[in-house]
């Protein structure tokens, strides 16, 4: 069992953590016909949605109620409902989902009294689609405001349902964390329907930002889940939800619908997808399909050909917590070694990451514990890569944001095929580092006890 | 120490601006920071501003005091390259927590101004106020002046919290923070007659670096580079240089124009875009140089600098004049800042079929008409699908343009090309301009292109998305002008000011209603003009365009 510490700086270094209500916003970004608005000053917006624009290489929707200082010190109301009717008249949207700041947050704006007012003196938006979440940025992180947002959505967008209602035996909601990419959804998509089943995906990332060219040009969400759609998640027969930030949603789904929920912690390797793979099976009694018992074949020789580079490999892993569990969980079962992990926020899967300790803390930290701990294989976004060209250590990326390579949306973890790819290339990786880096020379092994080291004892 | 207001209003009062000097008293007050729009904003605040302009100084902590979201969600974004120091590009933060909020976060602060002292020992650490400290009121002047004098080190508080304004009010605020705090209070170890600044460029790609092999050689010393690939002792030293550059941008006037009147540094406005303007600028600094005392010779040497590369330029352009024949650009940018761009893209043998308008003056406009001819395509605020529209009815080759569009011309299988600041070539002084010769010719013959045009094999050639978007437009644009009533909606639905979102429709009213006959009546009535003041000229012309009897009938 790790022990979960905090890291006592006054000072972050070179953060791991980005805020909460950037990560409310990409949830709102699964949902077709979407603007996402930040109640903040414009550069809440702005540079939430720089970073989304470099991880994705899509233009992206996203307002601000465009906080002054004055209208920051006697309180957002017009600006929130000039936003709101600014964005409804202009770009026609389906819904606009609003989340909090620390500026507005500081002040203490009751934004869902705003809302009723508004509502009240404007009556073509009584019955319009309109979420407010409360993610203040001094709290918290990304994980936290997205798991916070799609708990909401399910309150406030799902209809209930009368107890007795017969269910749709086929219909399957799915409710991902935000560490899976529209990749990663597809997939899932993709498996799930090949049992018959129907899935509605909540948020659906995968609808949007995809890359794919739209019919229309829309300043709102391209694609994602519908309203409509959202509506009727109570007519399902069962629940998925990926990651543990998802169990609060899917809790709220059940609460309010009665629809019963299995959670799946992880998704990346092999045990993993055997319960998944099993769950879908007895859910629509129907036998695995002999495509993923091939699949399966091909992930358990690819653990088989990888493990002689992966195996014994020091892993340093900085990650939100359900990313960190996830990946560092595949690894320590190819036999790697966790040996240093950081996370931006508290979790009840941290202290089950197989290691002796999780810190919630920072790059400088991941990079300080790596180089402590002479680790091999660093994996973390793209801002680690100040970090990895100081160590000198391959460097996988993962996670948000990636904004330095391209095809971000698109990468894979889940499934035996996802897991298969991320397996060849963590190995390929570490291959390359060797075949550059590592190559033997006469004198390698002519020091004196030279390759007979003791392992450098652990720090805990 | 002033405060925050004080310094905002006196930016506001910048007289080396041109557009302010056209202002009145009450005008000037209000700044030159447009109304923002809640729900129809874009583009960062004051703090992001401050941090653009600074960052860039490569040796120095950047510590940025409040929630995680300023530094946490922003940082490693910029792409200026160093010589030096990479301490530029780590990232410190108080990464205030709600109980910071609750009791204050100045302890916070100076603990972690202590801690990068302690690990990383840079010359300076400038600390950056952001909205919810200054909110809760941590008093960063006064935490940094604790810690500079318990550190002995300067500890520089650039005091650009977000919500004061948008991104150029917060160059400015922290140009006024070099001034206050920086500039002037360190000492050369020699000066020379050939001692420059240059002021407002941020070495984006490294680009700077296309230009100063040839400053190098002229033996002209770039005392500080405010900002790019500047370092902390430079800047501090900077007041004693023999004159200053400001390039293009006015991001830091400020700056360029307080140091000409403390400490006698004059300056030009001047760019390295473009073969044109950097042979002027060149010229420029040395007539500057040499006005201050530098030898006369100076001038032989730079011309022949200039006659050299200006040959190796247009000898290397030379080549694409065949491939670019009969090519057409559209040129989008926030105002054509570069003409000596649209005369190099031109003597390479490009047509440009039409440039964006929307923040050029009337003079620009003009200037638009002879370089380009009279049927130039203007234009001036465009939805995506107008966009896409004007991409086909010009029937360009290749868009140029800002970060923004470049979605509409990818989607639209259309070869773009980024010249605005987040692109990842270097496009300055000579070299640069082949380098964007060459950038164009890449991305116009790539064979990617005739791929993507092509529609899937299942698809009905004429349902694609592309031709549904027009046939849209066209029918909209049928239906109108059927209508009489909504031709003259749409007519006067024009936007004419986009700082104060006011429409024709409004403009010609208050003519009407009032008899008004000067853009300062009109401005009176309808705020139109009240911002940026680019729409003068269309005012004008709307003025002029009305029927004498209005007129007649006010008098």
């Amino acid at each position: 069992m790790a022990i979960v510490t905090t890291s006592k700086k006054a000072c972050s270094v070179n953060p791991l953590k980005m805020s909460q209500p950037i990560g409310g916003s990409f949830a709102f970004m699964g949902l077709r016909g979407a603007m996402p608005l930040l109640h903040g000053s414009q550069g809440c917006t702005s540079f939430g949605l720089t970073l989304f624009v470099r991880h994705f290489k899509e233009a992206v929707p996203m307002q601000t109620t465009a906080m002054s200082e004055v209208a920051t010190v006697l309180g957002g109301y017009e600006n929130v409902e000039q936003a709101i009717l600014n964005i409804y008249n202009r770009t026609k949207p389906e819904i606009i989902g609003i989340n909090s700041t620390g500026v507005t947050e500081t002040k203490g704006d009751d934004v869902e009294g705003f809302i009723r007012l508004i509502r009240q003196k404007h009556p073509q938006l009584e019955k319009f689609p309109l979420v407010y979440v409360s993610t203040p940025d001094f709290k918290g992180a990304f994980q936290d405001g997205w798991e916070k947002t799609v708990a909401r959505m399910v309150e406030v967008l799902v209809d209930p349902v009368e107890a007795g209602t017969v269910r749709d035996p086929v219909r399957v909601n799915v409710l991902p964390g935000c560490h899976l990419t529209p990749g990663d959804l597809d997939e899932l998509r993709t498996i799930i329907e090949d049992f018959g089943l129907k899935p509605s995906f909540l948020p659906d990332l995968a609808g949007s930002l995809d890359g794919h060219i739209p019919d229309e040009f829309t300043p709102t969400t391209i694609g994602g889940i519908g309203v409509d759609e959202i509506a009727t998640m109570g007519q399902a027969a069962w629940t998925i939800a990926i990651g543990a930030q998802m169990e609060r949603a899917a809790e709220a789904m059940q609460e309010r619908t009665g629809v019963p929920f299995r959670l799946f912690e992880r998704l990346c390797g092999l045990i993993p997808n055997d319960e998944f793979i099993v769950f879908l099976s007895e859910i629509s009694g129907r036998p695995v399909p002999v495509k993923y018992r091939r699949q399966r074949g091909q992930l358990a020789d690819a653990m088989l050909d990888a493990h002689f580079h992966i195996g014994g490999r020091k892993l340093a892993i900085g990650a939100e917590p359900d990313l960190l569990f996830d990946l560092s969980s595949m690894l320590h079962e190819m036999g790697a070694e966790v040996a240093a992990a950081v996370t931006t926020t508290a979790s009840p899967v941290l202290e089950r990451v197989k290691t002796h300790e999780v810190l919630i803390g920072d790059l400088e930290d991941l990079e300080e514990l790596a180089k402590a701990r002479d680790c091999d294989l660093l994996i973390t976004h793209s801002h680690g890569r100040q970090a990895a060209s100081r160590l000198k250590i391959p460097f996988y990326r993962a996670g948000f944001p990636m904004f330095d390579r391209l095809g971000a949306g698109h990468l894979m973890s889940v499934g035996y095929r996802g897991t298969r790819d991320l397996v060849f290339d963590l190995a390929n990786l570490v291959i390359a580092d060797r075949e550059n880096n590592h190559q033997p020379t006469p004198d390698t092994w002519r020091n004196t006890g030279a390759g007979l080291q003791v392992v450098p004892p652990q720090l805990h | 120490m002033t405060s925050l207001s004080a310094t905002i209003q006196d930016v506001f009062n910048e007289p080396g601006c041109g557009k302010n000097a056209n202002k009145t008293e009450a005008e000037r007050k209000k700044g030159c920071t447009k109304q923002l729009q809640p729900g129809g904003a874009a583009g960062g605040c004051a703090f992001d501003g401050a941090k653009i302009a600074l960052q860039p100084f490569t040796d120095v902590a950047h510590l940025v005091h409040g929630p995680i979201a300023c530094e946490g969600n922003s940082w490693d974004n910029r792409g200026s390259a160093s010589s030096g120091s990479d301490l530029w590009r780590r990232s410190f933060t108080t990464d205030m927590n709600e109980t910071d909020i609750v009791f204050g976060g100045e302890k916070r602060l100076y603990k972690a101004i202590k801690e990068v002292i302690e690990k990383y020992d840079p010359p300076a650490i400038f600390v950056y106020q952001t909205c919810v400290p200054a909110m809760i009121g941590d008093d960063i002047n006064a935490v940094c002046k604790a810690a500079a004098t318990k550190f002995g080190k300067p500890v520089i508080p650039v005091n650009s919290p977000g919500f004061v304004g948008p991104k150029n009010l917060g160059n400015k605020l922290a140009g006024e923070a070099l001034l206050e705090h920086v500039i002037g209070t360190e000492e050369p170890d020699y000066t020379t007659p050939y001692d420059i600044n240059i002021i407002g460029e941020y070495n984006l790609s490294g680009e700077f670096w296309q230009i100063k092999p040839l400053l190098d050689e002229l033996g002209i010393r770039i005392l500080s580079c405010i900002s790019g690939d500047g370092k902390y002792r430079e800047l501090a030293y900077s007041h004693r240089a023999k004159a200053a550059m400001m390039v293009c941008s006015k991001a830091m006037i400020n700056v360029a124009r307080k140091m000409e009147e403390r400490y006698g540094i004059p300056f030009f406005e001047g760019s390295f875009y473009g073969i044109q303007d950097s042979s002027d600028s060149l010229r420029e600094i040395a007539r500057m140089l040499i006005e201050r005392g530098a030898p006369a010779e100076l001038m032989e040497r730079t011309e022949a600098v200039i006659a050299r590369e200006e040959a190796k330029a247009w000898a290397a352009i030379e080549r694409f004049k065949p491939r670019f024949k009969d090519k057409k650009v559209l040129l989008i940018t926030g105002g054509v800042k570069s003409w000596s761009v649209v005369a190099a893209l031109q003597e390479a043998g490009l047509e440009i079929v039409g440039t964006s308008v929307k923040k050029s003056t009337k003079e620009d406009k003009e200037r638009i008409k002879e370089l380009m001819g009279q049927d130039a395509h203007m234009i001036e605020d465009m939805t995506p699908r107008e966009m896409y529209k004007m991409l086909k009815d010009a029937r360009a080759d290749i868009m140029l343009s800002g970060g923004k569009s470049q979605f509409v011309a990818l989607k639209a299988a259309m070869p773009w090309l980024d010249i605005n600041q987040e692109r990842s070539h270097g496009y300055m002084g000579y070299i640069g301009m082949v380098e964007l010769m060459e950038e164009i010719d890449k991305a116009l013959y790539n064979p990617m292109w005739a791929q993507l045009r092509r529609p899937a094999p299942w698809d009905d050639a004429g349902a694609n998305w592309q031709t549904k978007a027009m046939a849209q437009m066209d029918a909209q644009a049928a239906e109108i002008a059927a209508d009489p009533a909504r031709a003259e909606e749409t007519r006067r639905a024009k936007k004419i000011c986009f700082c104060k979102t006011v429409e024709l429709g409004a403009i010609e009213d208050a003519i009407a209603a009032h008899g008004l006959t000067t853009v300062d009546g009109v401005k009176e009535r309808t705020n139109a003009s009240g911002g940026c003041g680019a729409c003068k000229g269309r005012i004008e012309d709307i003025l002029a365009a009305q029927p004498t009897p209005v007129l007649q009938a006010a008098e």
